[in-house]
């Protein structure tokens, strides 16, 4: 055991420990570089050599969320002191917010963006488990005629290229008018995500003893109550896991809403790549969009971290 | 009401008769999701399967024609699609076996007595939860020829990778590998762990050199939940999109995914996509069949 380690094997375990360490930090520094490029001052986004070391600011977030325009002349003087703190920012910057006739300031595309990226998944999340923990009931503790092939019929719908399913349901919605809707994106993440929270679901169900349920029956429960009352709340770990997982992957899915979506139900992902665009884009707002529409997940990463596992192999490893 | 419904499958069951019955309830809960699936997954499949007969075009007015199995004749006979098979499988070849090689290495390296094991074990972890399209669209930063930190902390100078021919493919791939190799491990990890510790004593009494352990204990226990990790790999990346779409436009990274979304929604060839659609998802199809098989293998055990 640990307690009998030679010289060479604690040697070897120093070894190992720096090369995770190396490791470690060669995976987060594409993530720490977006992070940092979003605190940046426009000049310094993209300077050789790279710019490692810098004053942060936020002026790449309230650059973000407004409409800009470039500065043909600098503000006078009594326009810049007349302006909050952080619009200064912008005219220092060289650029100055658009307002509407009214004086009232124009918001850039991305809040409707990332509004809708929340609507939609945070419905189709609600409706996959929903419907997913019922189903994974169902086939946990009924016997199903030809059960392992309807898992399977429901395992293979999650496994479709979306672009193979995009063009016929493209046509479809166009006929009924639901295409560039939130229902039309939600109504395919729900599809796509309630293949996975059934394996998932089940997984967790086939966890929890049949005798609690059992033991409330002979108390007079029905079946029904049984299943709100004893098996819901046994399996609320699992529900929650599922549920973060089903969001993650509607929240960060491109296909779909690049071909369904354009403009008034267009989420986050095919929106924050189309501002590259043409001529020299500015980094250090892309940056900033980045590192907001990343936020979530990886906070999310870290209250799912045990469960990831489970959830990358649909259920079937379990720790 | 329940009970006029009642099978014999819960006549025992004093419970059932005070609810729904049992029947009814598995009913309940199964039968709308399969619905669900089958008017939103099926019955698209089914209306493109007849459209895939045509030379349909959603961008015209025009009614489609009946062409027969034209357009599979076209696409199977056509060495364009299959340069795009060629780019996929060699981009699937190349990200997988990236990801099993720093996967599984990173698995092994993890499986010791390591301080902080949990933490640095979830900051791994986080690449593979990020949305592909974002992280294509971030590397493209990294990969810039001018002021990239890519080239800058290789010393490459200005070394193009993005819009490079020979070297976009594997510019795509490396991100995959960034992005999923974490995967690899995670299931890496999970099979290490099983290892029983006594083999392992036995082995060191018995004198045996760390490669005899390796190929002859821990190889072929972890081998199961490693071709897991690999068919998976293996079906993703030949379905890739998002991440060769958005990090480069080059024609040596046109894999098939790329390719029918450009027939389908730029070409507005619909009849000819729904066709190549069709050839996608048998082979989609046949790799999930294979994976089904093995996790179900994995679960038995």
């Amino acid at each position: 055991m640990a307690a009998v380690q030679t010289r060479s094997e604690r040697a070897l375990n120093r070894v190992a420990i720096v090369a995770v360490l190396v490791i470690t930090l060669i995976f987060l520094a594409p993530i720490y570089w977006i992070t940092s490029t979003a605190f940046k001052p426009r000049n310094l986004a993209t300077t050789i050599p790279p710019t490692v070391l810098f004053e942060p600011e936020i002026s790449p977030f309230v650059k973000l969320f407004t409409k800009r325009s470039q500065l043909r002349e600098a503000p006078s003087p009594e326009e810049y002191a007349a302006a909050p703190w952080w619009e200064r920012m912008v005219f220092d910057g060289g650029e100055k917010i658009v307002r509407s006739g009214r004086g009232e300031i124009q918001p850039s595309g991305y809040p409707n963006r990332f509004m809708n990226s929340l609507i939609v998944a945070i419905t189709s999340t609600v409706l996959a488990v929903g419907m997913g923990t019922f189903t994974a009931y169902g086939f946990s503790r009924f016997s199903v005629k030809g059960e392992a092939d309807l898992l399977f019929f429901i395992l293979s719908t999650r496994m479709l290229p979306p672009v193979v399913v995009a063009i016929p349901m493209f046509l479809m919605y166009r006929a009924v008018g639901l295409n560039d809707t939130h229902w039309g994106l939600i109504i395919l993440y729900t599809a796509f995500n309630l293949s996975f929270s059934v394996w998932l679901m089940k997984g967790f169900i086939d966890e929890i003893p049949k005798e609690y349920e059992e033991a409330a029956l002979v108390d007079g429960y029905t079946r029904m109550q049984a299943f709100f009352k004893i098996v819901i709340p046994e399996a609320a770990t699992g529900i929650a896991a599922t549920a973060v997982f089903c969001f993650i992957t509607a929240w960060n899915e491109y296909a779909f809403a690049l071909i369904m979506t354009n403009r008034r139900a267009q989420t986050a992902p095919p929106f924050i790549p189309s501002q590259v665009g043409s001529g020299l884009p500015d980094w250090t707002v892309i940056a900033a969009g980045t590192f907001l529409f990343l936020l979530p997940v990886a906070i999310f990463t870290f209250l799912l971290r045990n469960h990831l596992l489970r959830g990358m192999s649909f259920g079937a490893i379990r720790k | 009401m329940a009970t006029a419904v009642m099978t014999s499958l819960d006549t025992k069951s004093r419970a059932a008769s005070r609810g729904m019955s049992d029947i009814r309830i598995r009913n309940l809960f199964i039968i709308p999701t399969i619905l669900f699936l089958i008017v939103f997954n099926i019955f698209p499949l089914i209306y493109s399967l007849g459209y895939s007969f045509t030379d349909f075009r959603a961008s015209s007015n025009a009614p489609a024609n009946f062409v027969g199995l034209q357009n599979y004749r076209e696409l199977l006979n056509d060495p364009f699609i299959w340069s795009n098979f060629a780019i996929t499988a060699k981009y699937v070849i190349v990200s997988v076996t990236g990801q099993v090689i720093v996967g599984f290495g990173t698995a092994m390296l993890l499986n010791r007595d390591i301080p902080l094991k949990g933490l640095l074990t979830t900051l791994l972890l986080l690449p593979m939860m990020l949305s592909m399209a974002v992280v294509g669209l971030f590397w493209k930063l990294l990969y810039d020829p001018s002021f990239g930190i890519i080239n800058y902390s290789l010393g490459l100078g200005s070394f193009e990778w993005l819009s490079n021919p020979d070297m976009a493919l594997y510019a795509v791939a490396i991100t995959d590998i960034w992005m999923w190799s974490p995967f690899v491990m995670l299931l890496s990890l999970a099979g290490l762990s099983a290892v029983p510790k006594h083999l392992y004593e036995a082995a060191a009494i018995d004198r045996a050199g760390p490669f005899y352990t390796f190929f002859r204990i821990t190889l072929p226990l972890v081998a199961p939940i490693l071709m897991i990790a690999i068919i998976f790999r293996t079906m993703e990346a030949f379905k890739t999109f998002d991440l060769a779409y958005i990090l480069t436009s080059q024609p040596t990274t046109e894999v098939i995914s790329i390719r029918l979304y450009k027939m389908a929604f730029q070409e507005w060839q619909t009849g000819r996509s729904c066709a190549l659609a069709y050839i996608v998802l048998i082979m989609v199809l046949a790799i999930t069949n294979i994976y089904v098989k093995y996790l179900n293998k994995v679960k038995e055990r």
